[in-house]
């Protein structure tokens, strides 16, 4: 199998949902004694099965990650590059028919942003453009990373997909990962929210992991945007992913992140609620299903949220973003791609973070070539 | 009072060698480090910014008897590795480095085929090569011949803490090797490091056991002692083991 499609075509959203609610106490009882779960074992965690577990789901999970990564937490940051686009996207504040200023940083301007992050201690850096192949393609790309290179250890970025040439184009330019999230795995309602432009070919996006890894990327960056479709379903097509993606590609490591929707310019309401409660379910059964694998948070969450989850299985957190293009020092009242809901300091997040005995690692990677 | 451990041209009181990562702050793991009394300190390159005198991690290893052993984790070539290499001996000056080579980055197993190609290279460069490796008894002895100067096998996957999971094979490599062997990864508590050098190990290298203890400090000092114990126990040699009772009494005594 060459590709993830080939597996995921073999599987039906409907009875892949159904079989998640069928899931029983007794099956849930029985993932949380074994210490290597598989996909029916996920299934339970987050199956509603699973909720009168939740204390002792968040025990395992805290104990694991305390294992596997000890008391620390990776700090990163998002740099919105541009926020131009030529996909309609519902849920998007960048989406080509919304109203709004564009606009796409100059290397001046690139330079200028990074001198204020770097002022707040960051070195992994996220890069962040809308998909606008004209303006900002892999040639925009590239030079963005030459520019900064010497500056980031780590320098990720969540843009279009792009073609398996032009990432390993990036990856010898000194580019560390790539997040790309499959938003919905639910075909048609994928469709739905993807009326117009590239992005609305599902085929395209769901394959881009397989060319990532086949460009030899170190990290990828899997996950789904909870309140298009049902959040159990995307997840366990999340976790299915994943599992095909270890096997296939063994020297890449990946990452999980939990997006929510959040309010944005012509915004769309959450088709599906998912609550604080099952995000928390969903986090540490990630955990007990991978003890490995980097989860991350971002500032969509609130303060409150965050300061728990910390301690619950996330490895990496960013703090004091901002999600509009030249954000942080260039053009701070420009329209934002989304509100975030934690927005306190840099400085306050490491104090808290420090105040729960976890040591702030700013750097940790480097390009040995 | 156990003999020094002699590595290249330096020798060790102690054998007891740990890592810097996954400690609550920087300053809990220097108190670790300190009570743990160890001599070298393993630190990945790729955690620390070597340009930056005040680096976090760096700062609090400043101590006359620490010598630092940098790591060349997060490599996945043997090219890498030389590069990162390089790096460590201009950046920290010391021409001794871990090497690791793990392209696996969820097990972190180290490969034998890259580090074997590296380490040759690196001896040819004029460094000191402590690697990182599998239990496996050949490629110790392939490494010994390209001119390392002392072998790391595995007890256990990186951080698992499950102690000596490929005991049978790190006897023959004890038995057969004329380098130090250094059991690295998988010690997961002081009796499992006491078990190691009963065993004959020349050494154990500690990092997450400490780290994520409840208390690193005093954890730290049950490693030192653990390792002390164990030391002293081989040098003294155990009491043969048998499957059957041996009386106190022999049976056979009447003939003489």
């Amino acid at each position: 199998m060459s590709h993830f499609k080939e597996l995921f075509d073999t599987y039906n959203w409907d009875f892949s949902l159904k079989s998640i609610f069928d899931k029983t106490a007794v099956e849930v009882e029985q993932a949380l004694v074994k210490d290597k779960l598989d996909l029916e074992d996920f299934k339970a965690l987050i199956s509603p099965a699973a909720k009168p577990f939740l204390e002792e789901m968040a025990h395992k999970s805290q104990l694991l990650t305390k294992k596997r990564f000890g008391n620390t937490m990776q700090m990163y940051v998002p740099m919105y590059l541009s926020n131009e686009c030529q996909n309609i996207c519902t849920y998007c504040g960048f989406s080509m028919t919304n109203k709004i200023p564009r606009r796409t940083l100059t290397d001046a301007e690139i330079l200028k942003e990074v001198a204020f992050l770097k002022a707040k201690g960051y070195d992994h850096i996220l890069l962040v453009t809308g998909e606008a192949n004209k303006t900002v393609g892999v040639a925009y790309i590239k030079n963005a990373i030459q520019l900064i290179r010497s500056q980031f250890s780590n320098i990720t970025i969540e843009v279009q997909p792009l073609d398996q040439d032009e990432y390993e184009l990036l990856v010898e330019n000194g580019l560390y990962a790539v997040l790309v999230y499959q938003e919905t795995y639910h075909r048609d309602e994928y469709k739905k929210h993807h009326p117009k432009g590239k992005k609305s070919n599902f085929d395209y996006r769901l394959d881009t992991p397989d060319r990532l890894g086949k460009a030899g990327i170190h990290k990828i960056g899997l996950g789904a945007l909870f309140g298009l479709e049902d959040w159990r379903a995307d997840s366990f097509f999340t976790a299915l992913h994943l599992k095909y993606l270890q096997k296939t590609y063994w020297k890449t490591k990946y990452s999980i992140s939990f997006p929510r929707l959040r309010p944005h310019s012509g915004g769309l309401e959450p088709k599906v609620e998912m609550t604080d409660s099952d995000l928390v379910q969903l986090i540490c059964a990630f955990r007990l299903f991978d003890e490995d694998i980097e989860l991350s948070m971002s500032t969509r969450e609130s303060e409150i949220f965050r300061n728990h989850i910390v301690n619950l299985g996330i490895t990496s957190i960013s703090a004091e973003s901002k999600t509009n293009p030249g954000g942080y020092s260039v053009a701070p009242q420009s329209l934002e791609q989304f509100e975030i809901s934690d927005e306190r300091s840099t400085a306050e997040v490491v104090q808290m973070l420090k105040n729960q005995d976890l040591e702030v690692v700013w750097k940790d990677w480097e390009h040995f070539r | 009072m156990s003999q020094k451990l002699k590595i290249a041209d330096k020798e060790f009181t102690s054998r007891l060698f740990t890592g810097t990562g996954k400690f609550s702050s920087s300053h809990l793991m220097k108190e670790a480090l300190l009570a743990s009394e160890s001599e070298l300190i393993t630190v990945a390159l790729k955690r620390v910014d070597v340009a930056n005198e005040e680096d976090d991690i760096l700062s609090h290893l400043n101590h006359n008897h620490i010598n630092l052993l940098p790591n060349t984790s997060g490599v996945r070539t043997a090219k890498e590795a030389v590069f990162a290499a390089e790096l460590s001996r201009e950046a920290l000056e010391t021409n001794w480095v871990k090497l690791e080579i793990h392209p696996d980055p969820r097990y972190l197993l180290p490969d034998p085929i890259e580090t074997l190609k590296a380490a040759e290279e690196l001896v040819k460069l004029g460094f000191v090569v402590m690697p990182y490796i599998h239990a496996d008894p050949v490629l110790c002895k392939r490494l010994e011949e390209v001119g390392v100067q002392c072998v790391m096998p595995l007890g256990a996957p990186i951080g698992s803490n499950k102690g000596l999971k490929t005991v049978d094979f790190l006897e023959i490599i004890i038995e057969q090797s004329n380098v130090p062997v250094i059991v690295d990864a998988g010690i997961g508590a002081p009796s499992h490091a006491a078990y190691a050098m009963e065993l004959g190990a020349d050494a154990v290298l500690v990092n997450t056991a400490i780290a994520v203890s409840q208390t690193p400090v005093a954890m730290a000092k049950a490693f030192k002692m653990a390792v002390e114990a164990g030391r002293m126990a081989y040098e003294a040699k155990l009491a043969p083991r048998s499957e059957m009772a041996i009386a106190s009494s022999p049976l056979t005594s009447f003939l003489s």
